[in-house]
């Protein structure tokens, strides 16, 4: 995992629940890959095929609330979403996407200070940069860090068992 | 120092003495259960992502079908294949057909104490019986079917002290829609909520399932109650034993504390598209619904049931308003049957469906068209949960579904009364 990566944001308000993230009647379909087209689309229709691989997403509060369906942060990093920095995330998405090897990052105050569109740069466990401005982050547990490095839960426990 | 019920049954799971919040600790999970929303993909995991995969106790696993059950397409009859050949291969417990995941594992399988994985958000439930029960993904499932062990950050707790009774046409459901929107949709994020005091007791095991199951909506990792003497009678009526009953400590730490007076709750609503968006069910009353949907985890057990029946008998459906009944589970739907719920509600012109998760998760049955508006007693009201994006959910108490059916728009159950 890169140390320090900067990306164009995409935001999106508090309480981005699963749901919108990707709606039950698109579950059904075969792959991840057939079914991120659909992401977000109950809010922006549009937004699954305006993101390119690199973008980061600025969301509010309590972003992933809802159900434990796991496509939903697969479906994000399909989209080539690199990290979601949020004010506060729901917690069985958080176990999620860290065991899918999503990044999420927690800050409180970058939200209300960016435009969509912008650049922020990421320098793992110590800030975000925007426009000038450092925005203090914490640092994850070591465990969480090996998993997320790993690529996942999956990769995590294979790299365990010798098998990679 | 002393621990909260929740953190004793992790440090058991942990094989600690105490544990505090913050800690992360490697547990041993009592079950393990998982439904058709997620379990192809668990499986399809284990058997081309790992080598030489293994389970570690197949006794501990539970495999539920409800979500679509029976299925409604060629992709969810092929992904319920999957989950029931590989239940059959491995021995797994396999159950289809026979309610919503939650109310079956509350009729067999919970138990006080015990730790419980499930791979679906509302497990959270199984708190009503001093269990804790947490939602994961399925990734974390397949780790613990492997392994039988996860990992968990101990999560702090918050205590909700209630006091009083529940008035005459109020029900738990009111009270738990009152908590979340005073406390809002992340009020508990990975917190527990511990439901206590004098006004816990006078709840019943549905009630406290009511309130447990919809802790995830207000962002808690679980819900919990003690196990007391409803707990425990529950139980033996059920043929189980618990594994532990534990109490919290007097001088156990607590993030935060609320006091809930029950005798001064309100039939309310929560108005679309967020679960905290909680109003008195007044200054939504009047507005025309399609669809009336009594049934889910949440609120389809007989207790509901008669509640609905008691106030639709001699009365009907009003016209072109669907109102779907749908019990929770087999148990609870032939409960109903006996008792002679079920004609009332067919006399009235309710369908009935099988037990299932029906439209509260959006698929399979009862979904609802552009612009249509649903009353629910399901778990969520997100945008586009229950079907098309432009559609709208409200959710209120069995009373107020049941009323609001009769009227056609949604409706005070004291005005048809």
């Amino acid at each position: 995992m890169e140390t320090s990566f900067t990306g164009r944001i995409w935001v999106l308000g508090d309480d981005i629940d699963t749901d919108i993230i990707i709606p039950t009647e698109y579950l059904a379909l075969k792959t991840i890959d057939d079914m991120k087209q659909y992401g977000f689309s109950p809010l922006r229709p549009e937004l699954a095929g305006e993101i390119r691989k690199g973008d980061i997403i600025v969301a509010g509060k309590n972003f992933g609330c809802g159900s434990s369906r796991e496509q939903a942060p697969e479906i994000i990093k399909a989209l080539g979403i690199q990290c979601v920095i949020a004010k506060s995330f729901a917690r069985i998405f958080f176990r999620n996407s860290i065991n899918n090897g999503l990044l999420l990052i927690e800050q409180p105050e970058l939200h209300d200070h960016v435009k969509e569109g912008d650049e922020v740069t990421v320098v793992m466990n110590q800030h975000v940069d925007h426009n000038g401005k450092q925005y203090p982050i914490a640092s994850l547990p070591e465990n969480l860090m090996d998993i997320l490095r790993a690529g996942g839960l999956v990769k995590a426990m294979r790299k365990l068992n010798g098998l990679d | 120092m002393g621990m909260t019920i929740a953190e004793k049954i992790i440090a058991a799971a942990a094989g600690v003495d105490s544990v505090k919040p913050g800690d992360i600790h490697t547990v041993e999970l009592d079950r393990l259960m998982s439904n058709d929303g997620t379990t192809h993909l668990t499986v399809d995991m284990y058997r081309n992502k790992l080598k030489h995969p293994h389970i570690k106790d197949t006794k501990k696993l539970v495999f539920i079908v409800d979500h679509n059950v029976p299925s409604d397409n060629p992709k969810t009859a092929a992904s319920q294949k999957k989950m029931r050949d590989f239940a059959k291969e491995n021995q797994i417990d396999f159950w289809e057909g026979k309610g919503v995941c939650h109310q079956v594992m509350m009729e067999n399988y919970v138990r006080p104490g015990e730790l419980i994985f499930g791979a679906d958000s509302h497990t959270c439930s199984y708190g009503a019986l001093g269990a804790f029960g947490t939602g994961v993904g399925c990734t974390d499932f397949l780790y613990g079917m492997v392994t039988g062990t996860s990992w968990v950050l101990v999560p702090e707790t918050v205590k909700f002290n209630l006091i009083g009774r529940l008035p005459e046409g109020v029900y738990a459901r009111d009270l738990i829609l009152t908590i979340i929107g005073e406390i809002g949709a992340n009020g508990c994020n990975y917190q527990v909520m511990e439901f206590t005091g004098e006004g816990a007791k006078t709840l019943s095991i549905s009630d406290r399932m009511v309130l447990c199951n919809m802790a995830v909506e207000a962002g808690a990792k679980t819900g919990i109650f003690e196990a007391d003497e409803k707990a425990l009678e529950y139980l033996k009526e059920h043929g189980r034993e618990p594994k532990a009953v534990y109490k919290s400590d007097p001088d156990a730490v607590y993030a935060r504390e609320y006091t809930f007076d029950l005798s001064k709750v309100r039939p309310v609503a929560a108005k679309p598209d967020f679960v905290d968006n909680v109003v008195p069910v007044e200054e939504v009353a009047g507005l025309p619904i399609d669809e009336a949907f009594l049934g889910s985890c949440n609120n389809g057990r007989i207790e509901d049931l008669r509640v609905g029946a008691e106030l639709i008998k001699g009365r009907k459906v009003a016209d072109k308003v669907r109102f779907l009944v749908v019990p929770a589970s087999l148990t609870v739907y032939r409960q109903a049957l006996k008792e002679g719920l079920i004609d009332i509600f067919m006399e009235a012109g309710a369908i009935v469906m099988n037990p299932n998760c029906s439209v509260c998760w959006g698929s399979c049955q009862g979904v609802i068209g552009e612009n249509e508006v649903l009353i629910s007693t399901g778990t969520r009201n997100f945008k586009g949960r229950a079907g098309h994006p432009s559609s709208k959910v409200y959710l209120g108490s069995a009373a107020t579904v049941t009323a609001s059916a009769i009227a056609g728009k949604i409706a005070l159950a004291g005005e048809i009364r």
